[in-house]
């Protein structure tokens, strides 16, 4: 293992989640911040160590194993900063995602303006909205009140009234809450933040804020038309931060270490996505997609500006049974390719809801498994377009928005057989458009990365410029109304050597060009029958320098949604075709 | 690596916390002998609130209205009580519309907390009282056998056990629950059909022990009164030798069943207690450990679920599962004898 060459430039980032806690090195090589291993460990936060530290003290120790670098000292310190013997680091970072979702009822005028806006906020953290109130809800105030005390949550977010709008009916509800936190125990009280009408500031701390803890963040809906998540954003990550540190032993000490910026886990992520962002295309956005334990997390980010959401109910660890409630059997059947009854697929689900950290074995298992992530993954990302921004480029309605590229973690995939099982699972689940390219984190990087960006843009930046993401392919959808069988794409392929190739793409199929790994090429696509590959509308193409991915190029023309056969050997021949043109 | 634990003891000696998830009050008193149906402590877990307009209801303005109010904040109060007035010529009045507690007074209004039954905390055990938490709980402590569980429905009670399953692959048919089970704690093998479920209810049994059951049972299974716990898991699953030969081995033997669900934040998990005296010191089993050769651990999920082995070796580096994934494993005889190589993901120490 490469050694630092002691300039006091080395990071260790801590991200503890729902199962894993990883610690993870990076330094300087070579004149360049470079990731140098990775040390993994069970998360500690539950029962019998209720206590995050034994699964970070692992971790690290697994890390010091690997590089053989000492990092903990006899004190059980961290070595900050590091010695000339090349032992400690010189800055650290941490986050999280361990820990159940916060409870959050959230208080507004209108289901569709204030109370739509709070629950997107909501959305952007580890947290679920257990119970609106709204101003139609029909709910007498002695109601809201005993909602409020019955549900318990950590968390109540008031928004409604846009920026010198309403104020008496916010007020009003703004009652309720003191009212239910005046009868509650002081130490069982949930933290408000009021991200309403600026005007109410004072008022609203005037009567919450001897009741209990009262944060303030800009209006999330200054107009009726204009929606502005982002500061709040910031406001509720921190306010996550402060109960997980009271409530979770550990995380105080975790977050001192990390100079007080200790962040969630979604919003690391959230921030690499958005900084990919300014750097690749700015016509097209980037998208992220982390399918873990505690949750599913989808970022999307056009030219610097990122909409985070985060699906606790679709995380495949605890949570994992929150997929039933809006999924039926047959949308997790549809992804396997070999028969298993609908009440194992529902017995699976529980039984991981018991041992989220257990790994299926046979190939049933694995299938299913992914069928969970796939359709995970779906639902979130159906979920997330919610808050796009409006007007972005797309292919047709009800399909995914353009991006390059999109960046695909959690173990499910990263831990995948092989690249070709990881591609696929991915093209099914995120059915992407035009022409992108699939990148796999498959070191659980994006994280840890984004909690850097904080303190070391550089060490960003530098370490998303070397190989530690793996470009799985540059995949190119065109897409057809016409049926399987039926030429769309003709494609003339210029390798880098000068060799040229020729051929058709025809509808329903999974295709691969052998472009090794990193080598240029350059493609002319003519669309055929009307096709859209994303070049300026139906029918229209052109010329396109693509880059091999580890699968090389990958034409994806199963149409879009993907539709699969019923019959269940037709749908083993099909998988079993495109898993072996995507190298098994 | 870290490895889970789970108990299946014939005597042991265990502490447990019960505790209110919000403040209430503790009605137990340190060194007191609890039995499993106790209540340790109440609370009002959803309280139900009624406010009344008395300024409405008195026909007078709401600055007029504060000094017809008869009743101060903190009084209980019954139905039909009078809260207010009487004014005027028609001698208008306010009445309670529930028993319940005054929670405030003024401005015209007046906030009542309807009376209503607490939520009750059991013991969950039988034992003795060892430190109180105050206004959330106790810890309890006992002697006896253990044997946990994955999941239960939320629900506690104890009587005397019966054993249903005759090897660890047992099924549970309706027919084999008959009138003798009356007033009994089951236990079986797997449940696939509500109608055991409907028929453990109507006879009614006092508690269900399931080696497994299908998870479409699930919503019927927590809204039944008796406690239902479950020892491996969802679908057709034999029951562990070491739980199987406790529990046939108590047969007939009084038993609490805690069927609490799993949570492991909370450090709660289902699990069925055998008080047993004892004349010598018992220690309290550790809940976590390292993976080591010579373990007894039990394979948590498929293939060889339910099965217990001696961990014979740790493997170095990673192994190549059948389906490709590669994972930190062990080589572990099972009981039959055969070696197999599992991840030490699915697997837990059994002690």
């Amino acid at each position: 293992m490469e050694q630092s060459n002691q300039t006091g430039n080395s990071l260790l980032a801590v991200d503890v989640g729902e199962v894993h806690t990883r610690a993870v090195l990076f330094d300087v090589v070579e004149g360049r911040y470079r990731f140098l291993a990775i040390g993994t460990a069970k998360t500690t936060a539950q029962a019998p160590y209720n206590h995050i530290g034994e699964g970070i003290n692992r971790a690290i120790l697994r890390l010091e194993e690997i590089t053989g670098r000492e990092l903990v000292g006899g004190d059980d310190r961290l070595i900050l900063p590091s010695n000339l013997d090349g032992s400690g680091i010189d800055m650290f970072v941490g986050s999280i995602s361990a820990g159940p979702p916060l409870r959050v009822i959230a208080v507004g005028l209108l289901d569709d303006i204030s109370l739509a806006s709070a629950k997107r906020l909501v959305s952007t953290t580890y947290a679920q909205v257990v119970e609106t109130l709204g101003l139609n809800d029909r709910k007498k105030p002695e109601e809201r009140l005993d909602t409020i005390l019955s549900l318990r949550p950590d968390l109540i977010v008031i928004a409604g009234g846009t920026e010198n709008g309403a104020t008496n009916s916010v007020i009003r509800l703004v009652e309720s809450v003191g009212l239910a936190c005046s009868l509650m125990p002081a130490e069982q009280r949930p933290e408000v933040l009021f991200s309403g009408n600026q005007m109410l500031k004072s008022e609203v701390e005037s009567r919450l804020g001897t009741l209990t803890k009262s944060n303030f963040a800009p209006n999330v809906r200054p107009g009726l038309e204009v929606e502005q998540i982002a500061p709040a954003q910031v406001m509720i990550a921190e306010i996550l931060r402060s109960i997980r540190a009271s409530r979770m032993p550990g995380v105080g000490e975790l977050n001192e270490w990390s100079g007080m910026q200790l962040i969630p886990t979604a919003t690391a992520f959230g921030r690499i996505i958005q900084f990919l962002s300014k750097v690749y295309d700015p016509t097209k956005g980037v998208l992220g997609i982390d399918v873990g334990a505690s949750a599913t997390t989808v970022a999307a980010a056009y030219d610097g500006e990122v909409s985070l959401a985060v699906f606790p109910e679709y995380g495949l660890g605890y949570g994992v049974t929150g997929l039933l409630k809006d999924s039926s059997i047959d949308d997790f059947l549809r992804w396997i390719p070999m028969e298993v009854g609908e009440d194992y697929i529902r017995d699976y689900i529980f039984n991981k809801q018991i041992y989220p950290s257990s790994l299926p074995v046979s190939k049933e298992d694995l299938a299913i498994e992914q069928a969970l992530a796939r359709q995970a993954i779906r639902k979130a990302i159906s979920a997330a377009q919610a808050g796009f921004p409006k007007g972005i480029r797309r292919s047709g309605r009800g399909m995914l928005p353009w991006f390059e590229p999109i960046v695909a973690t959690g173990s499910v995939l990263t831990q995948a057989p092989s690249p070709g099982n990881s591609l696929l699972s991915l093209l099914d689940a995120v059915q992407p458009t035009s022409i992108t390219t699939m990148v796999l984190d498959q070191s659980n990087l994006a994280a840890p990365l984004g909690a850097a960006a904080a303190i070391n843009p550089t060490l960003s930046v530098q370490v998303l410029e070397s190989s530690a993401f793996l470009s799985l392919a540059t995949v190119i959808t065109p897409i057809s109304n016409t049926r399987p069988g039926t030429p769309i794409l003709r494609l003339r392929v210029t390798y880098a050597s000068g060799d040229e190739t020729s051929f058709d793409i025809k509808q329903g199929t999974l295709e691969a060009l052998p472009i090794p790994m990193g080598e240029a090429a350059r493609l002319r696509l003519q669309p055929l029958h009307k096709s859209d590959v994303g070049m300026g509308g139906p029918g229209r193409g052109g010329s396109v320098r693509v880059v091999g991915g580890v699968l090389g190029v990958v034409i994806d023309a199963r149409g879009r949604p993907v539709l699969l056969p019923r019959d269940l050997t037709r749908r083993q021949d099909l998988y079993k075709k495109w898993l072996w043109t995507l190298g098994g | 690596m870290l490895a889970p634990v789970t108990h299946v003891l014939p005597m042991t000696r265990i502490r447990r916390h019960r505790l209110l998830p919000v403040t209430g009050r503790v009605l137990v008193r340190k060194g007191q002998t609890l039995d499993p149906l106790d209540v340790v402590a109440e609370t009002m877990l959803e309280p139900k609130h009624i406010l009344l307009d008395v300024a409405r209801g008195l026909g007078l303005r709401i600055a007029e209205t504060d000094q017809y109010i008869e009743r101060q904040v903190g009084e209980s109060i019954s139905e039909g009580d009078v809260l207010a007035g009487p004014v005027g010529w028609g001698k208008r009045i306010v009445r309670a519309p529930c028993s319940g507690k005054i929670i405030l007074a003024g401005r015209g209004k007046i906030l009542i907390e309807e009376e209503k039954e607490p939520y009750q905390l059991f013991a969950g055990l039988p034992g003795e009282v060892v430190s109180l938490m105050p206004g959330r709980g106790a810890v309890i402590e006992s002697t006896g056998a253990l044997a946990q569980g994955v999941w239960g429905n939320g629900k506690i009670n104890s009587g005397q056990l019966r054993v249903l399953i005759k090897k660890v692959e047992g099924i549970l048919t309706v027919d084999q629950l008959d009138i003798d089970l009356r007033e009994t704690v089951v236990f079986a093998g797997y449940c696939g059909e509500e109608q055991i479920l409907q028929t453990a209810a109507e006879l009614p049994l006092r508690g269900l022990i399931l080696s497994s059951m299908a998870s479409s049972l699930i919503p019927f299974a927590e809204d039944l009164s008796l406690p239902v716990v479950i020892l491996e898991g969802f679908g057709l699953l034999p029951v562990n030798s070491s739980a199987f030969n406790l529990l046939i081995t108590s047969d007939r033997r009084e038993i609490t069943l805690n069927a609490e669900k799993m949570d492991r934040y909370a450090s709660q998990r289902p699990e069925v207690f055998i008080s047993l005296p004892v004349n010598q010191m018992v220690h309290e089993p550790r809940d976590g450990t390292l993976f080591s050769p010579g373990q007894k651990v039990r394979v948590i999920r498929a293939p060889y679920q339910s099965q217990i082995g001696t961990l014979v070796t740790l493997k170095p580096g990673l192994e190549v599962l059948p389906n490709g994934i590669k994972a930190t494993s062990a080589e572990i005889e099972l009981e039959n004898r055969i070696k197999v190589k599992l991840p030490l993901a699915n697997l837990e120490v059994l002690e």
